[in-house]
Parts: structure tokens; C-alpha cells; sequence
């Protein structure tokens, strides 16, 4: 058949222990990518996905090796073909898009540099013909004004820039084939969905056929016309991603697709049990088994084939797809998550800027910052006892440096932060008395930075008790075990370094030890962005548990609407260090919201091939707060006028309860403007 | 299920740790050979007093420049005593002091190196600055001027060279703990009110101490070389204690005709660097850090 451009045949790939075991990453994959089409690869961390994309075009990962399969294109076997041959294909024929783009640029070339290589390497043009190429591919990936952005270096474009140069050097060979890895994962909302948009729009296009590798659901529901869900290095599901998407017949898929919280719905979904086995676990029976709902006794010992479904145009690995597909769709069911949030007062921010701007000598000497336009301002919000607040915004909007003045590690300009109505947090965290410090903890991002490689679980969850409690031997040993058995780890947890431990697992022991300092408040920074899918949820129901149980207060900061709608009472949301609208997760969700809301609102993607992003607002990165005026003006599409770039917007309240931050009148706000 | 080997680790007790990280450095062909030309001059440093066939101080007129014979294995020197003798001797001292001048030399260039790179700012600021003002002095030259107005004497030898020594270490703790210093754990303890000290002694040493036993590794072989110089150009051993500087310095101008006396203290002096630099190397590369990418000072 001609119209295959790619064919993975049997494909294994793996490596030696140091005992000398063979370990496989991939097993046995085969699969086949047509001309024009696009594929998206899904799977969690350690699925074997990146490497499954890289082997199509030649590449194995360094310590890696193939054991036995090809990888075809135009029927020649990639992975054993010369590197001389390859790097005719590379680039010409298969060309790649890496995740992070600002590090796959030189920074010290100019983008049209770049890109002239990459037309010098890989097409026979003239000189004055990659000139006018050059601002061809750059026009093509609607990059401004192509003649200024040649000359710029990389670290002068945003980071969605940054991605479209990458996507323009990897169309300057005229590839048939892309192969995509992550594109979009470090970018904001709205850039994500302006970048999706954009590789669509490419695909038609040129009708080049593109491999899109991501663990978001919701970004490859956008681009691909079919979909590969892979699992502990198998394929497990594969077939059009509408089917897929819509009623997945593999209960992996079925559980993923449940587990993720959805804008449409309120309330925390359901998680999956468990985690992936890490490669080289020797296991009987289907990989999938410790975690499914379906499985049956067979499914122990007996590893189920990939089977084709011809009706479907499906290939599933499963015994019980059948039971699965007589559902007809997936039926997510929501905790409602309770708000137990009293009307005492917690915390309160009152009229908080923060400011990062260097102290000039004489404002070192008086020890004061002077700032006009300080990176956060004017921040207002009065936390209650028991709820959930999250702050939303897009990098840059000081979501994160807001919680880092919470907890004192950040000091700030002007304004108080006032604990209990009446105590005044200082500023400063040595001024803060133990007391002081030990109400308010925080839960980080990335829990492989945040607990220390060098400490067992015990040390770690130790710290806060010795701290602040002063516990020793056997009660220090009690307390531990039962902060465990809260976050649903064993105690034989104990004695194991954050290196044995999964993502999850990591993520638990790091909310223990934020517990164990019997906290009033808590604050989350992305607590769940850097774990996977199908473990996220199962996060998210634990801290909401912990909050019913303890009534501790979360500050939870995220850029994932889908997120915060699922875990939060109140929402609030920043742009430029600036409140844009303030309320009630049910109404901030709902129209009339702030204009930079609806920007966010509409570029969440989610896994469902019927809700496009909605595009309204250019994804322009401003790096600067402007000085006067509405802070959204430089990229709002409803400006009314010289009143958004003078005075800053009045507070207006909704029905609701729900204050926006605009000019505009709510009644105009109410309509919908798509 | 069966769980493979690979994902299993249970905490190990300090003294299991070392035995594995010197199983790993002995499973290299460069370690193992670095490792025991080490602990041959360590025995050696231990049992040469007993072992020793003559008198290392008896001074023999009759028998000046003897050739390697099966009386006098390596010879004798120009004042007729036994060189094989001297040379088994010859790197005690040097052993000695060189090694509790690196202990010193880690202790304080270590300490110094991470609460610079804790605390940051102006205190920072000024400390590395007064550090790369001494790196730029030729050692040699301090030290002759504190060895000429202090003596020569053990108790002024180790912490001089200590010292000097040390100033490189400060750099290379700083940087490791630059690495370290951004990371949330320290953010996290930092937030939860824990002392400087406590950060220091919890959260860093941890994380940097292996960077810094390399490098305090490599530094011993460095100061053995420098206190070698020292003894050459008759500053460091007073004679007749046998040493191997001392005796190079003396045997060189006979050179020509009576090469033995030179050639023993030259090699146990090489092979002691070689072996000490092997073994840091095989070191580093079983704790994972990779020195070859990383610049000394």
C-alpha cells in the first residue's frame, strides 16, 4: 500500500540492568501511520510514548536498545540504517518538533539564522531564495511582523513564538512526516490552544502527516484523527479518536477519561486505583490488571492480545471490551465536593503589593522598596476558615509570588496580611515567631524538588514534628505512621528514598509532612500539574478529604481551570499581578465573567472532540503590568475605550456575589460574545 | 507479583553504603589499580618501621653509591645509607601530614563554601572575593614566607597547607550548593522556620557532601605534590628524617652516575599522586559525579 508512510513492525526496545536483565520499554508495538493523517500518541510517563516517536525516526534513546523489530519509512528499516542514510531522511523526509523550544533554539543565533541552517541542511535553495523562504515559514506560522522576528534572538520571543519558530525550522525540509513531542505542554492556556490551532491548520495545509506525543487528553482530542493510547509499553487501545474519545473500549482510556475533571462539571471525579508498574517489574497476566474495574481471574495470569475490531476500526487489548462496549458512554461521577467553609475569617490581604525590582543604595540603606509599578498590586481577598480559594491566572499573573508572601518567603511592598482577624503576619520570615510559621504550610509543585533526595520518607515527615512539636522516639514514630495512614501509605514507606517512590506516592508524602504541622492554612502551588493523569485525581480526592477531616483552609494556586473548578469554593483570578474577578467558583465559571476570564475559560482544552477552544484574545506576552489603567488592555477585545488605558476599573458585583474588575457594565459582560 | 531487584532498596547503614561505593570504585580497571597502589602505601606508611632492614639515619662512608645489589636492594646514597630502607620510610610523613592538612583543608573550605552559597548577598560577596585574592597569590611563595617565619614543624605545616588548600574547596562547596539552594526542599524548610544551621546540616551537607570528599580527594594528591616541593627546596622535613622531596632533592645531582637514589623516592612519590588521583577519580565516577565535566577550581 502507498499510502503508509510509516510502518512500526514488532518493535521492542529496551535495556540492561545492571544485573544484566533485560528491560523492556517498549514491547512489541506495531502500528501504521498514513499519509496526511494525524496520530496522537497518548500515554502516562514511562508508557514508552517519546520513545515509541523517536524510534520513528531512527533515534534510540542513548543506553537503549533495539531488541528486535523495524521501524519502516518508505519501506527502508530505519533503525538500521547507516547514519549517512539518515540524515538524508532526518529533517528532509521525518522531522521533529521537541517539547521545549526555548531550549531547542541557540541562544545566541538569530531565529533567521536558524531557520537559513535548517534550509541550507535540508533544501537546494539559492541564497535569495531561503531569504523569501524564511519569512514565508514565518508568515506561515503567523509569527508578526517576519522580518523583525528574523533578526530577534530566542530569548527575546515568548515562549508560544519560541514554539512557532521550532514549528517553522521543522517545515523548512518540507517533511512528510512530524513528529511532535509534548509540543505544547510548557505553554500557557491560551498560547496551547493558539499553538493546537496552528498544527491544524498546518496539517490541512501541507497534508503532512503528523505523530503528536502528549499525556493531555484534551490536546490531542484536538489535532489527531487517530489515537494511540499506550500503557506500561504496549499498545493497549488504538482507533479513530472520536471512538476513542467517546467510548473507549479499553478500561484504562475508560478510567482516564473519568478521571479527569471537566469545566462542564463541579465536583472532583473519580480516580484510578493505583499506579503504572515501572518498566522491568516482571509481571504474568495483563499489565493493566492491579488497576482495573473489568478484571476478571483470567486476567491475572493470561496477558489479553491486541485484537482488531474490524466494525470499529479498533484494535484493543482487553478480554472484557465487550462489557465495555455496551456502555455507550462514559458516565463520570463527581464527588460534589462539600463547603465547609465558616464565615470566620482566616486571612485576610489587604491592599498587597509585592515588588521584584532591584533596591537602589539609598532605598537599601532606608530599607524600603520603592516601586511604582510593582510586579503584584493592589491585591484585596478575605479568606474564609475552611474554604478552598484558588488563584488562576497565566504565568507571569504572580499567582505564585502571592503565596510565596503568605508564607513570608517573599517580602512585601505595601499592605498587611492578617491572620484570625487579628494577628498581623510580618512580612519579614525571621520576624515571624514558630507559631506564626507553622499555621500557614505549603505544598509545592514538583515533589521531586520539594522532598529531599537524601532523606527517607521517616525524616521527612519528621522534620515539622521535631520542629514544632518537639517529638521524640516512639510518639515521633506513632505520629508518622498515622500522617501515612493518612495520605494512604503504608508504614513500610518508612524507610524508602523519594527515588523509590512513584510520582504519587511523592506527592503524598509531601502533603503529609505539610499536615504534620497541624496547619491552619495550606497553600498549593500546581500541586497537581506535574503528577499524571490518572494519578491527579486521586490527589485532588485526598486533599479534599483531608480539608473535610482537619478544616484546614487551601490557597490553592493553578493554572488548570478544569482543576480549580473541580476542587475550589471561590476562584479568584489574576492577570499582570492585578485581581481581575473574584467569586464563587459556580458563577466565575458562568457568564458575566471579566473578559481575561472568558480568554481563559474558552482556550481550556478538554477531552472531547466536539468542544473546539474558543480564540478570542491574541496570545501576546506582555511583560510588563501597564502603568495606567485596566491591566488586561494590552490583549482585551472589548476595549470600550480611553477609559481601559487611564483609570483602573471599578469593582462591580453580580447576582452572584461575583466581582469583576471592568469597565464594562455587567449587563454588557452577560452576553456571550461568540 | 514480582518485584524486580533493581526497584528494592532498603536503608542501608553508613558503614554498608561504604563498602558498596568501594566494591563499585574496585569494579573499574583504573579504581582498582588506583586503589590498591593506595592502600599498599597506606600499609606500607603503617608497617615500613618494622619491616625496615637498616637503620634509615646509619651514615656508612665505606659503602657511598653502592649499586642495587642483593644486599642493598635499591642501593645506597652519598652518605652510604641503605635507600631501599629510606625509601619504604620516605612517605610517612608526608601521608601524614598531607592527609589531616586535607581533613582540615575540607572542614573549612566545606563550611565556608555552603554558608556562602546559603546566606548569598554582601557576606558572600566579600568572602569570595577575599578567596579569589588568595587564589591569585603562588601558593609556593605564601607559604615559604609562613614556613620561614614559623618554622618548619608539623603543627605549623598541616594547618598552613590546610589552608591553602582549602581555598579551592570553597568554591567548589559554593557551586554545589548553588545547585542545591533553589530547590523546594530548602524553600520548604526555610518556610517552616528552620535555623541556617539546621538548613546546613539537614538539608545541604546531604546533597553536597559528595562533590566536596571528591574534590577534598583530589586536593590531597594536589598538597602531597605541594609538600613534596616544600621538602625539595628544604622547607618541609628537616634530615635526616627520610622523605621522598628531601631525597629527590639531595640524589639529583648524582644523577648521572648513582640514578638509583634518585629513581626509588621519584617512583614511590608518582605512583602515591597516581594512585591518590585514581582513586578519586574511580571515587567520583561511583557516587555519579562526573569530575572530567566539571573544571578544577
Amino acid at each position: 500500500m502507498s499510502d503508509i508512510i510509516q510502518k512500526v513492525k514488532n518493535l521492542s526496545i529496551g535495556f540492561k540492568s545492571k544485573k544484566g536483565e533485560e528491560i523492556l520499554i517498549l514491547k512489541n508495538i506495531s502500528t501504521k501511520i498514513k499519509k496526511g493523517e494525524t496520530v496522537g500518541i497518548v500515554g502516562e510517563s514511562g508508557s514508552g510514548k517519546s520513545t515509541l516517536a523517536l524510534a520513528m525516526m531512527g533515534y534510540v534513546k542513548h543506553g537503549l536498545y533495539t531488541i528486535g523489530g523495524k521501524c519502516e519509512f518508505n519501506s527502508s528499516n530505519l533503525l538500521n540504517m547507516k547514519s549517512k542514510d539518515l540524515e538524508k531522511i532526518r529533517g528532509r523526509k521525518i522531522a521533529m518538533i521537541p517539547q521545549n523550544a526555548g531550549q531547542a533554539l541557540t541562544p545566541n543565533l538569530k531565529i533567521g539564522y536558524q531557520i537559513d541552517e535548517a534550509l541550507q541542511l535540508h533544501s537546494d535553495l539559492n541564497e535569495k531564495e531561503r531569504e523569501k523562504k524564511i519569512s514565508e515559514l514565518l508568515n506561515k506560522v503567523r509569527l508578526p511582523s517576519p522580518e523583525t522576528i528574523a533578526l530577534r534572538y530566542p530569548h527575546e520571543l515568548s515562549g508560544g513564538q519560541q514554539q512557532r519558530v521550532a514549528v517553522a525550522m521543522a517545515l523548512a525540509g518540507t517533511p512528510d512526516l512530524l513528529l511532535l513531542d509534548e509540543p505544547t505542554t510548557g505553554l500557557d492556556v491560551t498560547t496551547q490552544a493558539h499553538v493546537l490551532e496552528l498544527l491544524n491548520f498546518i496539517a490541512k495545509d501541507t497534508g503532512t502527516s503528523m505523530v503528536y506525543v502528549s499525556h493531555d487528553l484534551g490536546a490531542i482530542a484536538q489535532v489527531s484523527d487517530r489515537i494511540i493510547v499506550m500503557y506500561s509499553g504496549e499498545i493497549v487501545l488504538e482507533g479513530p479518536s472520536r471512538d476513542i474519545l467517546k467510548r473507549p473500549i479499553h478500561p484504562y482510556t475508560h478510567g482516564l477519561l473519568k478521571s479527569i475533571p471537566k469545566l462542564s462539571l463541579a465536583g472532583l471525579p473519580e480516580s484510578m486505583p493505583g499506579s503504572q508498574p515501572q518498566p522491568g517489574i516482571i509481571q504474568s497476566g495483563c499489565s493493566f490488571f492491579d488497576r482495573c474495574n473489568f478484571s476478571e481471574d483470567k486476567c491475572k495470569n493470561n496477558s489479553p492480545q491486541l485484537e482488531f475490531l474490524k466494525e470499529l476500526n479498533t484494535s484493543v487489548r482487553c478480554f472484557n471490551y465487550e462489557k465495555l462496549l455496551k456502555e455507550s458512554q462514559v458516565n463520570q461521577n463527581v464527588n460534589k465536593i462539600k463547603n465547609n467553609s465558616k464565615d470566620k475569617e482566616i486571612l485576610n490581604l489587604s491592599e498587597v503589593s509585592i515588588s521584584y525590582a532591584k533596591q537602589k543604595l539609598l532605598d537599601q540603606i532606608f530599607n524600603r522598596i520603592s516601586d511604582d509599578n510593582p510586579t503584584v498590586k493592589d491585591i484585596n481577598i478575605n479568606i474564609k476558615k475552611g474554604e478552598t480559594i484558588a488563584l488562576v491566572g497565566e504565568s507571569g499573573s504572580g499567582k505564585s509570588t502571592i503565596l510565596k508572601s503568605i508564607a513570608g518567603l517573599l517580602r512585601t511592598k505595601d499592605g498587611l496580611i492578617r491572620f484570625d482577624q487579628n494577628r498581623n503576619l510580618s512580612s519579614d520570615l525571621k520576624e515571624r515567631n514558630p507559631n506564626d510559621l507553622r499555621i500557614i504550610q505549603l505544598i509545592f509543585q514538583n515533589p521531586d524538588e520539594s522532598l529531599n533526595p537524601n532523606h527517607t520518607v521517616e525524616e521527612i515527615i519528621a522534620q515539622p514534628l521535631k520542629l514544632y512539636f518537639g517529638l521524640k522516639g516512639e510518639e515521633l514514630n506513632k505520629n508518622i505512621i498515622d500522617l501515612l495512614q493518612k495520605v494512604r501509605l503504608g508504614d513500610f514507606y518508612m524507610s524508602r528514598y523519594p527515588r523509590q517512590l512513584s510520582g504519587g506516592e511523592k506527592q503524598r508524602v509531601a502533603v503529609a509532612r505539610a499536615f504534620a504541622a497541624k496547619p491552619d492554612i495550606i497553600l498549593c502551588d500546581e500541586v497537581t500539574s506535574a503528577l499524571d493523569v490518572s494519578v491527579q485525581a486521586a490527589v485532588l480526592n485526598l486533599l479534599q478529604q483531608l480539608k473535610e477531616d482537619f478544616g484546614t483552609t487551601y490557597i490553592f494556586v493553578s493554572h488548570d481551570l478544569a482543576v480549580v473548578r473541580a476542587i475550589s469554593d471561590r476562584v479568584a483570578v489574576l492577570y499582570q499581578g492585578r485581581l481581575c474577578e473574584v467569586g464563587p467558583s459556580n458563577d466565575v465559571y458562568k457568564f458575566p465573567s471579566h473578559p481575561y476570564t472568558e480568554v481563559l475559560l474558552g482556550a481550556v482544552l478538554e477531552p472531547d472532540p466536539d468542544i473546539k477552544p474558543k480564540l478570542v484574545a491574541e496570545d501576546i506576552v506582555e511583560e510588563k503590568p501597564p502603568e495606567k489603567g485596566c491591566s488586561f488592555q494590552g490583549r482585551c477585545s472589548r476595549i470600550v475605550g480611553d477609559i481601559c488605558k487611564k483609570e483602573i476599573p471599578p469593582w462591580q458585583l453580580t447576582d452572584g456575589g461575583n466581582a469583576i474588575r471592568c469597565h464594562i457594565p455587567i449587563k454588557e459582560l452577560q452576553k456571550e460574545q461568540f | 507479583m514480582t518485584v524486580n531487584s533493581i526497584y528494592k532498596e532498603e536503608k542501608k547503614s553508613a558503614f554498608q553504603k561504604v563498602f558498596e561505593v568501594i566494591i563499585t570504585m574496585a569494579s573499574r580497571p583504573s579504581g582498582f589499580i588506583g586503589l590498591s597502589i593506595l592502600v599498599f602505601h597506606i600499609i606500607l606508611a603503617f608497617i615500613s618501621p618494622y619491616i625496615a632492614p637498616y637503620d634509615f639515619k646509619a651514615i656508612n662512608p665505606t659503602l657511598m653509591l653502592q649499586a642495587p645489589s642483593a644486599e642493598y636492594w635499591f642501593g645506597t646514597d652519598d652518605l652510604g645509607r641503605d635507600v631501599f630502607t629510606r625509601t619504604i620510610l620516605g612517605g610517612r610523613t608526608a601521608l601524614t601530614i598531607t592527609f589531616f592538612g586535607s581533613l582540615i583543608a575540607l572542614l573549612w573550605g566545606g563550611l565556608l563554601g555552603i554558608f556562602c552559597g546559603l546566606v548569598g548577598g554582601k557576606i558572600d560577596d566579600i568572602v569570595m572575593r577575599i578567596v579569589d585574592a588568595f587564589l591569585s597569590i603562588p601558593w609556593i611563595l605564601a607559604m615559604l614566607l609562613i614556613v620561614s617565619l614559623l618554622g618548619t614543624s608539623t603543627e605549623v605545616l598541616i594547618p598552613a597547607l590546610g589552608f591553602f588548600y582549602g581555598k579551592g574547596i570553597v568554591r567548589v562547596a559554593r557551586a554545589a550548593t548553588h545547585d542545591v539552594i533553589a530547590k523546594d526542599f530548602i524553600v520548604s524548610a526555610r518556610a517552616r522556620g528552620h535555623s541556617n544551621f539546621s538548613i546546613i546540616w539537614n538539608e545541604i551537607i546531604p546533597n553536597v557532601r559528595d562533590a566536596i570528599l571528591v574534590e577534598g580527594a583530589m586536593r590531597w594528591s594536589w598538597m602531597l605534590l605541594g609538600f613534596s616541593s616544600l621538602s625539595f627546596l628544604g622547607f618541609g622535613v628537616s634530615p635526616p628524617t627520610p622523605d621522598w622531596g628531601l631525597m629527590i632533592s639531595n640524589a639529583r645531582g648524582l644523577m648521572s652516575f648513582a640514578y638509583w637514589a634518585v629513581i626509588a623516592p621519584i617512583v614511590g612519590l608518582s605512583s602515591l599522586i597516581i594512585g591518590i588521583n585514581l582513586t578519586a577519580d574511580a571515587f567520583a565516577k561511583a557516587l555519579g559525579i562526573d569530575r572530567s565535566t566539571k573544571a578544577p577550581v
